[in-house]
């Protein structure tokens, strides 16, 4: 497999008033051709900083890359000028947007904001794009796309506008789709009908996924690999099996206690108490140091470094140090078999 | 930068309290102390601050400091320029224009001050009621505002002075004709948001009556809007004084205000343009002093609108 | 559509009959109003006044007759100049007014939205900074002291321009300016931090995200959407142009609408009063029946639009 993303200790901050918010701090992760790849993290814990750092859509000031590169195809997308980031993005690199409400332009028809990406890229003329336009709509799974073409956004249901999205991110064949939380904002018939055609077009088209959400219910649904995210660093990665069955660290457990299951009866969910770190002032040692069950002090002076469990799953915890107390994880992060067909 | 050794003994467990990890955050000050904390980083605010201060001495104290008055007539020493004896010149009737110019302050200040309070307590009151009650009581007084909103308020305004006797408070009350209504639409909306929050909640069941609710809780939730409209108010209020004043049916002679000792320096501006520029030019300052400041107040109290 | 105009011009007429009922009123009230028989005539002007006005008629008659009058755009004699026809007068103030006017609402859009739209773009640096500086003077100087002000230094130290009347087009651009200063400010701000609001919108990220260029996001996708508020600010900034007018045309000596208007209320000539308050009244409503129309057809939300596409 080749790989066609690599960031490579990406960091990326803002400058805010009186401090400078770490939203990235030092991200390394790959992405291989036709592969789908899951960065999972609450809020706040700079997945989407990321996956708009890909982009480059960051504004900047008040946004900066402060070390790190991302390699596509072996160039650097960080020190790449404006003027020719324009053709990898939407030609290269597609994206979709949390929320479909407010991801489309209010005052342009549907077709016009597909055509676009293709007059642009494709060099097709408006005619050649109208055509092409409603051959992605009827593509996404939108009924009657010679009518629904000339429509605005408001016209469009939430389940629709995400549609005729992945229809703009897709329109001129990217080697990688990022995919910012596609379904959060959805309800959940429909959450589970997009992620559907977003499998099943990656299948037709071999486009790369970057799955960013929060929720592993999607992860073990889309991805085959999973970089679980923290405080602006990744914490855990590894392959899906890796992650549901012998995750490591300590927060991976969190996010699977954390996750709905169906065969087990419980009286409520698990929660991770507390909340995120501050990343004007990150801690100096491990993010989850505050909120973390076994927390030691090593924890708080210095950042573990990854250990190896295998060669594709990584954890950077002290406890997996020799010298570390033994732990088992935790009942309520042990996932049933019979849940995941990845 | 070393990194820390890590030995055995940094492998025992320990305790992290989440109300410690949160400190780092650092205290999270009070909404008036936070703003103003804001405000005072603006120093253009400030300096309206400063700018309003001053004027206002100069309005009580000004006329006098130059030994002249701002009544009597001296036709001899008409239309003289700035000097010693008057540092802002005389007038066509050989009156101080010093002088005048801080009597004129007086009155521009305080019909700007009276008006704007009016329309805020019209309009505070207007739109608590309306938007506590809601239902048609809402529905009939916002009819009404939209309607007197829907004229323009300077043509709404001289009529108004047509009709009146020409006094100083029919003057003021003429301006606050449709004033209110902007007040009473902010607050109107600011009570609707609040009154579904639990606090009201929580105290209307604990037996608060409607009044004690409104005046205890609702009204001064909604302060700082108060406050920052009621700044912005004073200016646009003293730009209608010395509109109307300049027009010949604002304030009449004896008094003066800024707006008409600018009317009576037009005719003259070619000649003596410093009867004209000494008004406007305070005019023009105390406008921009409130609006420095309201702006500065808007952006100090929410936050999230700071651009 | 055609409902939809219909209905609006339903509540103009609506609105126009309380304004002329209003202002009928108030003149009726006023002290040594038209209507007040202790005043003094001319025995010219009050054979006339009561020829036209029937002042001997019941309240409610002369009331009634003078709506009728008005709707057909008739208010009678000037009270104050002897054989002059109120509608006369609007007719002959009224091109000055209307060149004065949509020369103001022109620079005042112009040039109000470039500076908001620079701002936005260079915002929290040096050029948001000037504009906002430009803007924030501008609200805080009265138009009838900027007038006073470029006349000053345009017409009396320099000489470029000329200080008063209205003939040519270089007479039009003192009072035009002076007379959009204001609402040019405000057009700025609110430009400003429209453009501000969506520039940070998700739709303007999705437009980046298709490789489009800097200058095509800011412009059809950018300037389109923040430009909306700036069009519903038209109805204000007709009203702001039309009170501006009052003090312009005195100050450079203009013979527009303005200016009689303000003459006859120094001169209390009640019917002019009445006839530029109902004609002014017209104006403004009419224009805000237009600005929602167009706002129609730029936003597709707004339901007047999608009713149209429908024919």
């Amino acid at each position: 497999m080749n790989k066609i993303l690599e960031v490579k200790d990406l960091s990326v901050s803002f400058d805010t008033y009186g401090a400078e918010v770490k939203a990235v701090r030092g991200v390394s992760f790959d992405l291989e051709e036709k592969e789908t790849l899951a960065i999972v993290g609450e809020s706040g814990s700079g997945k989407s900083v990321t996956a708009q750092s890909i982009m480059r859509l960051i504004q900047m000031p008040p946004g900066k890359f402060v070390n790190g590169s991302i390699l596509f195809n072996g160039e650097d997308l960080t020190e790449k000028p404006e003027k020719q980031m324009e053709n990898i993005r939407g030609k290269e690199i597609g994206m979709i947007f949390q929320d479909p409400m407010t991801s489309l332009n209010p005052t342009m028809t549907i077709g016009k904001q597909i055509a676009e990406g293709l007059i642009k890229h494709r060099n097709m003329s408006k005619k050649e794009a109208h055509l092409k336009g409603i051959e992605l709509l009827k593509l996404v799974g939108i009924p009657t796309p010679e009518v629904r073409i000339n429509q605005y956004p408001h016209e469009y249901s939430g389940g629709m506008r995400q549609r005729a999205m992945i229809a703009i991110a897709l329109a001129c064949n990217p080697k990688i789709l990022i995919a910012d939380e596609p379904t959060t904002a959805l309800d959940v018939t429909i959450q589970a009908q997009i992620l559907d055609l977003m499998r099943g077009l990656q299948e037709e088209t071999g486009t790369a996924i970057i799955l960013i959400t929060h929720d592993l219910g999607i992860v073990a649904n889309m991805a085959s690999r999973v970089a679980v995210m923290y405080g602006g660093k990744i914490v855990e990665t590894g392959t899906v099996d890796e992650i549901f069955y012998h995750p490591k660290h300590p927060y991976t457990w969190g996010l699977l206690g954390s996750m709905p299951k169906l065969d087990i009866e419980e009286e409520e969910l698990q929660v991770i108490p507390g909340s995120p770190p501050d990343l004007a002032d990150p801690p100096k040692g491990c993010p989850f140091v505050t909120r973390c069950p076994y927390a030691m002090s090593a924890c708080t002076k210095q950042m573990p470094a990854y250990t190896n469990i295998s060669d594709t799953q990584k954890t950077a915890c002290w406890l997996l140090d020799d010298r570390a107390p033994e732990v088992q994880i935790p009942e309520s992060a042990i996932v049933g078999g019979s849940e995941i067909n990845a | 930068m070393a990194e820390p050794q890590i030995t055995n003994k940094d492998f025992q467990p320990i305790t992290v309290h989440h109300s410690e990890a949160e400190k780092i955050a650092g205290e999270s000050a009070s909404y008036w102390k936070d703003a103003w904390r804001r405000f005072k980083k603006n120093k253009l605010a400030i300096a309206g601050i400063i700018v309003i201060l001053l004027l206002s001495f100069m309005a009580i104290f000004g006329g006098t400091i130059s030994g002249q008055n701002y009544y009597e007539q001296d036709l001899l020493n008409a239309n003289n320029p700035p000097s010693s004896d008057h540092w802002f010149g005389t007038d066509n009737l050989g009156r101080d224009v010093f002088a005048r110019t801080w009597y004129g302050a007086q009155i521009s200040l305080f019909i700007g001050l009276m008006a704007a309070i009016i329309d805020i307590v019209i309009g505070v009151i207007w739109g608590a009621i309306a938007g506590y009650f809601g239902g048609k009581t809402d529905e009939i007084m916002m009819r009404i505002a939209d309607i007197l909103y829907g004229l323009p308020y300077l043509l709404v305004v001289i009529l108004l002075l047509v009709v009146l006797p020409q006094k100083l408070w029919t003057l003021i009350i003429a301006m606050t004709i449709t004033g209110w209504i902007n007040m009473a639409r902010i607050v109107r909306g600011q009570v609707m948001q609040l009154k579904a929050q639990e606090f009201i909640m929580a105290s209307k069941s604990l037996g608060a009556g409607n009044g004690r609710v409104l005046f205890k809780h609702l009204i001064p939730n909604t302060t700082g809007q108060i406050l920052v409209t009621l700044t912005l108010t004073i200016p646009s209020a003293i730009f209608t004084e010395s509109f109307l004043s300049f027009i010949g049916i604002g304030v009449q002679a004896p008094l003066a205000s800024w707006g008409t000792m600018a009317n009576d320096g037009l005719p003259a501006l070619q000649y003596y343009p410093y009867q004209l520029f000494f008004p406007a030019i305070f005019i023009c300052l105390t406008m921009l002093a409130f609006n420095v400041i309201g702006d500065g107040m808007r952006d100090a109290l929410d936050p999230k609108e700071r651009r | 559509m055609v409902t939809y105009i219909l209905k609006r011009l339903g509540y103009i007429i609506l609105s126009l009959f309380f304004i002329i009922t209003i202002t009928f009123f108030l003149m009726h009230a006023a002290p040594g109003g038209p209507f007040a028989s202790e005043r003094a005539l001319t025995p010219a002007i009050e054979a006339q006044m009561n020829e036209a006005y029937g002042l001997n008629d019941p309240i409610h008659v002369q009331y009634l007759d003078y709506l009728v009058s008005a709707f057909t755009f008739d208010f009678g004699p000037s009270f104050k100049y002897v054989g002059q026809e109120v509608s006369d007068i609007i007719r002959r103030g009224l091109p000055y007014s209307l060149v004065l006017g949509l020369e103001a609402m022109f620079i005042a859009l112009a040039i109000g939205v470039l500076l908001g739209v620079i701002a936005a773009l260079k915002h929290n640096r040096f050029g948001d900074y000037t504009a906002m500086i430009i803007a924030v003077l501008g609200i805080s100087v009265p138009s009838f002291i900027m007038a006073a002000v470029l006349q000053y230094i345009f017409a009396i130290q320099m000489q470029l321009l000329p200080i008063a009347r209205f003939e040519t087009f270089a007479h039009t651009i003192l009072p035009a300016v002076a007379l959009a200063s204001t609402p040019l400010a405000f057009i700025a701000r609110l430009m400003r931090s429209s453009m501000l609001d969506v520039l940070s919108t998700d739709y303007i990220k999705t437009a980046k995200s298709k490789g489009l260029g800097q200058r095509v996001v800011t412009y059809r996708h950018g300037l389109r959407n923040a430009i909306l508020p700036v069009i519903s600010y038209i109805g204000p900034l007709v009203a702001s142009i039309l009170t501006g007018s009052f003090v312009i045309e005195k100050i450079f000596g203009i013979p527009g609408l303005g200016n009689e208007f303000v003459v006859s209320v120094t001169n209390r000539d009640y019917t002019v009063i009445m006839g530029t308050t109902v004609f002014f009244s017209v104006l403004l409503l009419v224009s805000i029946l237009l600005v929602d129309l167009v706002y129609g057809l730029v936003d597709p939300r707004i339901k007047v639009a999608a009713k149209g596409d429908k024919g």
